[in-house]
């Protein structure tokens, strides 16, 4: 049996999309910006896609600027929210230890020119409060950035009451909602949002676009320089192909979203409850306010790098936050951010559903990673110092 | 970006050689530590003429850290000690078709596990061991990593 559940990596295009792309490939090929017919034609179209792109976040169509991916839309939102507040001469940005690299990396940056970040902690269920949010806050305070789901363990953030707080405050909010977008209700306006960075291709849309919503009045600077396109902000001949499947999938993903979430979040809770049988093993992130589709599991004296590879030969796709999978001496930020040791964090697994997934698929990961936990374990000198301490659990 | 594994280094993942422990070893050895990700154990079974009859290891790490730990095993079992001791990372990564550079790190541990458990054969036995001396009880707890952690 083959699974797919990497879904928080990247999603399979839905024929939605594919059929909305492969036209605008071979049929819709005038540039937006020429005057002649088949510009005209382009530039309808990507009208209409932007116009879709706003109506699911209840946002205006102006207020939607396409982007080549999340990151490059959470670079642009990070760097004006900071300059903007440079202008007004506040250098205080509030973010939290957990957000994507697309986020902190851009802080950063932003530190070395001479800003000053508060990093909320997220508590061992990953979730930020509100009070140590109001607590950080400060005069020269210009942008709070917060996700508004994590990428590894799925945790949703009180964005609205984030959001709430900084209107009150009069300081610009800013949200990656890249594992949001598609997955879980979004509303820009009840969710008192003023930038919010999305991903086409965590919801079924290619690889290659993304969007930032801007609300209206935010006085962005241009991004990329050398052309009129996207309100002159961001130069560059739109990928009208992408941008068109993207439209369709997000159009799709939400006219569907109270069913997808249902289905996913059953898949969800039965992987959770069969995961949780494996001894000596625990689930991350905060269970109550959990993205329908990510399941992160730690298991103790397992490394997460050789699970994820037992696993593929199984053909399960899954991820991992171990320090071999992320390419750097240390285990996931994330899980080191709840308070995880290191030993521990190295032994995580993410499995992350998507609406295509199905309850065989989840009954197939149950069979698998049990076994496959087992056997690594049994070859683990960390497990035999554990069992040491206590009574075997196979036994 | 995604690593490439050479097939052997697969083949030993998947099915590694010489998995688990000896229950009268005549010598054990452990490196890395759990805090970095791969920890290995190797226990050896010296025989006449100081041969290693037997040699099996249990390795916590990634599925480099595992196949080195495994094919480290077939070369040096059913051979003498003295040959064991000549073992290199080097050597290890070779016979393994490759490593990616990131990992060759596993290859280092490989060659300290064996020279750790051969360190304890000879101290167990009161020998003093002039092959790697301290540099054995220096592996055992000093993990460095450089730039090379997987």
């Amino acid at each position: 049996m083959f699974v797919y559940a990497d879904n928080a990596a990247t999603t399979a295009m839905s024929s939605a999309a594919a059929a909305a792309m492969l036209p605008a490939m071979q049929t819709l090929y005038g540039n937006p910006s020429s005057l002649h017919q088949k510009g005209r034609e382009a530039n309808m179209a990507l009208l209409g896609a932007r116009e879709t792109v706003a109506r699911c976040l209840n946002a205006g169509p102006q207020e939607i600027y396409f982007t080549g991916c999340g990151t490059e839309a959470d670079n642009w939102a990070i760097t004006e929210g900071a300059r903007l507040g440079a202008e007004a001469g506040k250098k205080h940005i509030i973010s939290d230890t957990i957000e994507h690299h697309a986020v902190l990396h851009t802080l950063k940056k932003l530190e070395k020119q001479g800003f000053e970040v508060t990093y909320l902690p997220v508590h061992e269920n990953g979730v930020v409060r509100l009070e140590e949010l109001e607590a950080a806050v400060r005069p020269d305070t210009c942008l709070v950035t917060i996700m508004f789901c994590n990428n590894e363990i799925g945790t949703l953030q009180p964005v609205r009451e984030i959001g709430a707080l900084c209107r009150q405050k009069g300081i610009l909010f800013h949200t990656d909602a890249v594992q949001a977008i598609g997955h879980v209700p979004v509303d820009v306006q009840k969710d008192n949002i003023d930038m919010l960075s999305l991903s086409g291709h965590k919801f079924h849309a290619p690889k290659g676009v993304g969007a930032l919503y801007c609300k209206k009045g935010i006085r962005l600077k241009n991004f990329i320089e050398g052309g009129a396109q996207e309100r002159g902000r961001r130069g560059g001949t739109e990928a009208i192909p992408a941008i068109l499947a993207m439209a369709a999938a997000l159009e799709e993903s939400c006219a569907h979203l109270d069913e997808n979430m249902a289905k996913v979040t059953a898949m969800r809770d039965r992987l959770i409850e069969g995961l949780s049988r494996i001894p000596n093993s625990r689930c991350n992130g905060d269970p109550d306010h959990k993205a329908p589709g990510i399941v992160s599991f730690c298991f103790e004296g397992v490394e997460g790098e050789s699970l994820l590879l037992r696993l593929d030969l199984a053909g399960i796709c899954a991820s991992s936050g171990s320090a071999c999978t992320s390419g750097s001496l240390d285990p996931s930020h994330v899980l080191l951010a709840l308070g995880l040791p290191h030993e521990i964090a190295h032994g995580s697994l993410r499995l992350s559903l998507c609406e295509y997934n199905t309850m065989e698929e989840v009954d197939y990961i149950l069979e698998q990673v049990p076994e496959v936990v087992r056997t690594l374990r049994q070859m683990s000198p960390v497990w035999l110092h554990m069992l040491e301490h206590m009574d075997d659990p196979y036994q | 970006m995604a690593m490439e594994y050479s097939e052997k280094v697969m083949e030993h993942f998947a099915h590694p050689h010489n998995v688990g422990t000896i229950e009268d070893a005549d010598g054990i050895g452990e490196v890395g530590n759990a805090k970095c990700g791969d920890i290995m154990r190797m226990y050896l079974k010296i025989g006449e003429n100081e041969i290693i009859e037997d040699v099996k290891f249990q390795t916590f790490g990634c599925a480099s850290a595992i196949a080195t730990s495994s094919i480290a095993t077939d070369m040096i079992k059913g051979r003498p000690l003295s040959e064991a001791l000549t073992l290199t990372n080097k050597a290890v990564v070779e016979a393994l078709d490759g490593l990616p550079a990131v990992k060759v790190h596993c290859s280092v541990l490989a060659e300290q596990a064996v020279k750790a458990a051969v360190a304890d054969y000879y101290k167990r036995k009161g020998v003093p061991c002039d092959c790697c001396g301290e540099a054995c009880e220096l592996c055992a707890h000093d993990h460095d990593h450089g730039e090379e952690e997987g």
